[in-house]
């Protein structure tokens, strides 16, 4: 029985890849605009569910990792001139480095510290982002060129679709990969008991550091992606507000459950664009959503069993 | 000016902002002493305080004037309105999840916050709203230092409210329920106390608090915004930490201390007014670093 619903969930799951893959052969550049926009969630509320899901820790400042990796790429392909894909190992190296500083020291806080920390620290690097010359200040760095694919300029929105796809695609493996791993089981062991998981011999401030970083990667590369496409940059793309819409996207969903993540950040992206009309009372309707969900259904809109 | 006029112009400055930290701080370490909530919609119920002496004060300043006796009633008013708020907060949204993991109700405040300033926005429109008040500009000249009557005025209410408040705390006997049930809910529940009101009450003060805060700073800075409580709220957590959270005085003394340093912090060479917050929020982080416990905080043994 249960085996059949799994060959079940696979064959949605491999129709639902198909569907997405030839997307781009039906649809406008809207919808494909939209598409890349979810896949570029997925993306980042899977990043972020590393670090809230699997291992519990409140991060208010997730977009200051996507501000690094942004900024990151966008620094050096203006100003040094570097080709795009090559920018892509220093927006990791400095998303990671970024989760080393904000992770290192603050990790033996107690958990409503840190999220208060995060979300000083976020705003700390949107803060410097804004005041520094070589980030162009407030009004940004603009002028970001198209990266080159095998010859062809990335300019479109297709090519954008796929990119986001396909880091999504890998984003979702790599999370699928992390969750059974050693390093995934030890950083829920630490979620539901720190102190048995220390006394299991789970050095706790490694594994939650680890979380900081991969989370940040996740985040770095979103970043330097989102750079080139918008091909424009500023300090308030990444305000206190972008990293609520993320955490909402990994809190709709389902903490810590990969499939209920991806449906969150769907959810994120494609609410506003259905229900056109709420227009500013998008973020309202979030907030009141987010209650409801808190108080009646804290798992999630998707738990990881059903029943 | 000399730089002894600086300094005690920024001696003032320091003092009027801290004592807004002050107030708002008051609402955070309150709440947390007794039930370890960091309650993120604090500084969103200041924000909300703002707006409420704003509707009253417009309803009232018909009758009672722009001045301070329209100013005084108004306040009064919204301070009793958003404490009741603050309850009606604490009943629907944390009262359910006093027995849920940290991390959810950390979460479900956050939201409550997200709903009060969303939906300010959305009936503002995202605008700055003026205050309908009219003081002038009057003051008392020390030298080159001047400060305006609203300013003293300011300064004596919330040292007013907060001499209420320790009066209310240690005198009374809800005050004393209160510090009871931050030591030992349990044997408070066995004493007799009834829990579940002297929190609602708990609530009900921060609040009432907070937007005497959020009225004052509209009557201060002229206008307010829907966006004024997060970083207040930032700001006054870190004047609660600094004076040690849980810590009553702390608070009032953490308010004052964050006050004068940001002050004192933009006539630094290095720190100019835009970095003003980065100062801030590093003094967050150094200061959870290496004294979590703050100024006047007790150390705190987690048990297992």
């Amino acid at each position: 029985m249960l085996a059949k619903n799994k060959i079940k969930l696979n064959n949605i799951y491999a129709l639902l890849v198909v569907v997405v893959l030839a997307m781009p052969l039906v649809a406008n550049n809207y919808v494909l605009n939209t598409f890349s926009d979810v896949w570029f969630y997925v993306i980042v509320c899977l990043g972020l569910n590393i670090v809230v899901g699997y291992a519990g820790l409140l991060d208010l400042g997730y977009a200051a990792f996507f501000a690094v990796g942004a900024y990151t790429t966008a620094i050096l392909t203006t100003t040094f001139g570097m080709n795009f894909w090559l920018t892509i190992p220093f927006a990791m190296l400095f998303a990671a480095l970024s989760g080393v500083i904000i992770g290192g020291p603050t990790l033996r806080l107690r958990s409503d510290y840190l999220a208060i920390v995060t979300l000083g620290f976020g705003e700390i690097v949107r803060l410097t982002a804004r005041n520094l010359d070589i980030t162009g200040g407030s009004s940004g760095i603009y002028g970001i060129e198209r990266p080159f694919f095998f010859g062809i300029e990335m300019n479109g929105n297709i090519h954008f679709y796929y990119a986001f796809l396909l880091l999504a695609f890998l984003a979702i493996f790599v999370s699928y990969r992390l969750q059974y791993s050693r390093l995934g089981r030890a950083w829920q062991y630490v979620r539901e008991d720190e102190d048995a998981a220390e006394a299991m011999g789970i050095n706790r401030v490694r594994v939650k550091l680890s979380a900081y970083v991969i989370g940040a990667v996740f985040g770095g590369v979103a970043g330097s992606f989102f750079a080139v496409k918008m091909t424009a940059i500023s300090p308030e793309t990444f305000m206190f507000t972008q990293s609520i819409l993320i955490l909402l996207g990994v809190v709709i969903g389902g903490m810590g459950k990969i499939p209920g993540v991806v449906c969150g950040a769907f959810i994120l992206v494609l609410f506003p664009e259905i229900f056109r009309f709420v227009g500013d009372m998008r973020l309202l309707a979030f907030a009141v959503i987010m209650l409801i969900i808190m108080l009646k259904r804290p798992q999630g809109l998707w738990p990881s069993r059903l029943g | 000016m000399s730089t002894l006029d600086i300094f005690l112009q920024q001696l003032a400055n320091g003092l009027i902002l801290g004592s807004f930290y002050s107030m708002v701080a008051l609402g955070y370490t309150m709440v947390y002493g007794i039930i370890k909530l960091l309650n993120f919609a604090h500084g969103d119920i200041y924000m909300v305080g703002g707006f409420v002496g704003l509707i009253t004060l417009s309803l009232l300043s018909p009758f009672l004037g722009a001045g301070w006796a329209g100013i005084l009633v108004a306040m009064i008013i919204s301070m009793i309105l958003v404490g009741l708020l603050g309850v009606l907060i604490q009943r629907i949204a944390y009262v359910p999840m006093l027995s849920a993991p940290r991390l959810s109700i950390l979460i479900t405040a956050l939201a409550v916050s997200m709903v009060l300033y969303n939906f300010v926005m959305s009936m503002t429109s995202g605008e700055y709203k003026a205050f309908p008040v009219d003081l002038g500009y009057d003051g008392l000249e020390f030298g080159n230092v001047f400060i305006t009557y609203t300013q003293i005025i300011l300064v004596s209410s919330t040292a007013t409210l907060m001499l209420i408040l320790h009066f209310f705390i240690s005198k009374t006997m809800y005050g004393k329920a209160m510090r009871a049930i931050a030591i030992d809910q349990d044997a408070c529940r066995l004493m007799g106390i009834n829990v579940k009101t002297i929190i609602a009450m708990t609530f009900f003060v921060g609040s009432a608090l907070a937007c005497a805060a959020g009225v004052m700073a509209g009557v201060y800075y002229g206008s307010i915004h829907f966006f004024m409580g997060f970083l207040i709220g930032l700001k006054a957590f870190t004047a609660a930490v600094i004076g040690g959270i849980g810590s009553i005085p702390g608070a009032v003394l953490g308010g004052l201390i964050l006050g004068l340093l940001e002050s004192f912090g933009t006539q630094l060479p290095f720190i100019g007014s835009e970095w003003k917050d980065v100062f801030a929020f590093g003094i967050l982080i150094i200061l959870l670093l290496f004294k979590p416990t703050g100024l006047l905080g007790k150390t705190e043994i987690e048990r297992m």
